[in-house]
């Protein structure tokens, strides 16, 4: 069920240059099931931005009602939620979007790959994964810009192995995340990825050759975030069920897609 | 209570409150978050008789109280409509409006003659003012001489009333509400978006794939009455306003200078709830000036 709610700030911090981490805290009895690679749209207060801004979500506890997002300040949506101080409440639209197939990956080491602003959402993910089989292996790696490891201590406390890779060699393996992978040769039966659109096209085909199954977060500029616009599309390999044409909605049958079904 | 019908056609609406083409769908996806059963229509996005696939990405961006839209009229063709959304606007007690798009007049009167047999249509809606498909939409729009064969061509196969949607991208707005009228038209509706263009200052190229866009949104909206008044002044077919309508109090402006329907666009985006609004914002603005009717302040405005 989608519905605009009133979200209220429990904590706010800067993560890095300009990455911000916010935690909405939810009213109780009416927490959402969040599947991991889901978003929300948050709107701004600022009358002159109308459009949702959508967000992925780096942590749901329903135990506490939080709902944690971790994003870049790019403008004035994201900008006014990175300055919002505790108590401030904003409308959100969620929970949006189809995330990652956990029943797909059953009983797979999973390999999560994460570029830049792609990483947040991969750690709902891998809490997921290890909650429902703890004895199965997550490895996550990690690219950076810098030195500025955002959210690398609490994958350090969820999966079972990090790697980092930084563009500046400051930290970890100097070059990309798959750089770091390679180095590493971590096991794993099954990848999922998130961040820049160049580093997925490499990750799709870093599964291919392994013979993986791997599972793509695309990003694409939204306006309505529920699939009304067709705003957001991907392009597809087979004709897409809803539109009639090789084209997906990120939004709705997305964000997350099977590698093989999206050309990009 | 007040009385908040609107008749268009011969039609009589529930209220005059709709939902402007492309920014509902066919009401799937916001049926979760709005009663469709109280609006006065569902205006669905454009469909044309095969599948298109719209423009690449970026398709949308966000500007200063609105947005640009370059989709492309992406659409899964005429029968698809028919099989999917249809049958899900019919469980709904709602007039159901179906916008038409092609390249061609022969493309427009092939979704004309396919909608002709289903019962759920009440009226339809011809686009011939999408600012971003390469030809035909917005060039039957332009000329008021094309807009009169074209609306003349789709009366003679309609079986439902006919709106013609006008673009804003015109020097005389009335001399084309005018051709619509004498094609035949039942109704106008306007303003489509107006074209327009954002840079991307720190990539230095365009925000949209397609370079310009529709605008849409309240940045538009006096535009949008304005167009409408000059309209009412015009022709005696019912006009349908929208453009950046997000409240009662906007929507009442429209109602003023003319328009006898409505119809919530880009807002929809910001809250889904926004025509549910507008319909209680416009009940209440009546009982508060005692007016028993909204059909008493449809072209109102004076000196």
């Amino acid at each position: 069920m989608k519905a605009r709610m009133n979200m209220t700030v429990a904590a706010a911090a800067r993560l890095a240059d300009d990455v911000y981490s916010t935690v909405f805290r939810l009213p109780e009895g009416d927490f959402p099931a969040v599947i991991p690679g889901q978003f929300v749209g948050v709107y701004p207060h600022d009358r002159s931005a109308l459009l949702p801004r959508p967000i992925s979500i780096c942590r749901a506890d329903p135990g506490e009602c939080t709902l944690r997002l971790v994003y870049r300040a790019v403008g004035k949506g994201t900008g006014e939620l990175a300055a919002a101080q505790p108590g401030e409440s904003f409308s959100v639209l969620g929970i949006l979007g189809n995330g990652y197939d956990l029943n797909a990956l059953r009983g797979k080491n999973v390999l999560l790959l994460g570029g830049g602003i792609g990483i947040p959402p991969l750690l709902e993910l891998a809490a997921a994964l290890k909650a429902r089989e703890p004895e199965r292996r997550v490895t996550a790696a990690l690219g950076y810009r810098t030195a500025r490891l955002f959210l690398a201590e609490e994958f350090e406390k969820t999966a079972d192995a990090v790697l980092i890779a930084t563009e500046d060699g400051s930290a970890g393996e100097r070059g990309n995340v798959l750089d770091a992978v390679r180095a590493a040769a971590p096991v794993f039966d099954a990848v999922c990825a998130c961040g820049p659109l160049p580093m997925l096209r490499g990750v799709k085909r870093f599964a291919q050759e392994a013979g993986a199954p791997c599972y793509l977060s695309l990003e694409e500029r939204m306006a309505c975030g529920v699939g009304v616009c067709l705003g957001c599309v991907a392009k597809t390999t087979h004709k897409d069920e809803h539109s009639q044409v090789n084209n997906a909605r990120i939004c709705t049958e997305g964000p997350v897609f099977e590698a093989s079904e999206v050309e990009i | 209570m007040v009385d908040m019908q609107v008749k268009i056609a011969g039609l009589v609406f529930r209220n005059p409150v709709m939902t402007a083409s492309g920014t509902f769908g066919s009401g799937m996806e916001y049926a979760e978050f709005t009663d469709l059963n109280r609006l006065g229509a569902v205006v669905t996005k454009g469909v044309a008789d095969v599948p298109w696939p719209g423009n690449p990405t970026p398709r949308v961006a966000e500007v200063y109280g609105g947005m640009l839209n370059a989709i492309g009229l992406q659409n899964p063709g005429v029968e698809q409509f028919c099989r999917r959304d249809l049958p899900f606007l019919s469980g709904f007690d709602t007039k159901v409006i179906v916008n038409v798009c092609g390249h061609t007049q022969k493309e427009y009167l092939a979704v004309v003659e396919r909608l002709a047999q289903e019962k759920t249509v009440s009226m339809l809606e011809i686009n011939v003012s999408c600012p971003n498909v390469a030809r035909g939409a917005i060039q039957f729009g332009q000329d008021p001489r094309c807009l009169y064969e074209i609306t003349s061509a789709i009366k003679k196969k309609a079986a439902q009333p006919v709106i013609m949607k006008l673009t804003p991208n015109v020097s005389d707005i009335a001399e084309m509400a005018r051709a619509a009228e004498a094609g035949g038209a039942d109704a106008v509706s306007l303003i489509n978006t107006i074209t327009g263009m954002k840079i991307d200052i720190e990539r230095q190229t365009f925000a949209l794939a397609n370079k310009t866009g529709g605008l849409s949104g309240p940045a538009i909206r006096p535009v949008a009455v304005r167009m409408v008044y000059q309209c009412a002044q015009a022709v005696r077919i019912p006009i349908i306003g929208m453009g950046g309508i997000g409240s009662a109090e906007d929507a009442i402006e429209f109602l003023l200078a003319g328009a006898t329907g409505v119809a919530v666009g880009m807002m929809n985006f910001h809250d889904p709830g926004t025509a549910g609004r507008v319909i209680d914002g416009i009940e209440a603005y009546l009982e508060r000036h005692h007016i028993r009717a909204v059909q008493d302040i449809i072209g109102a405005v004076h000196e």
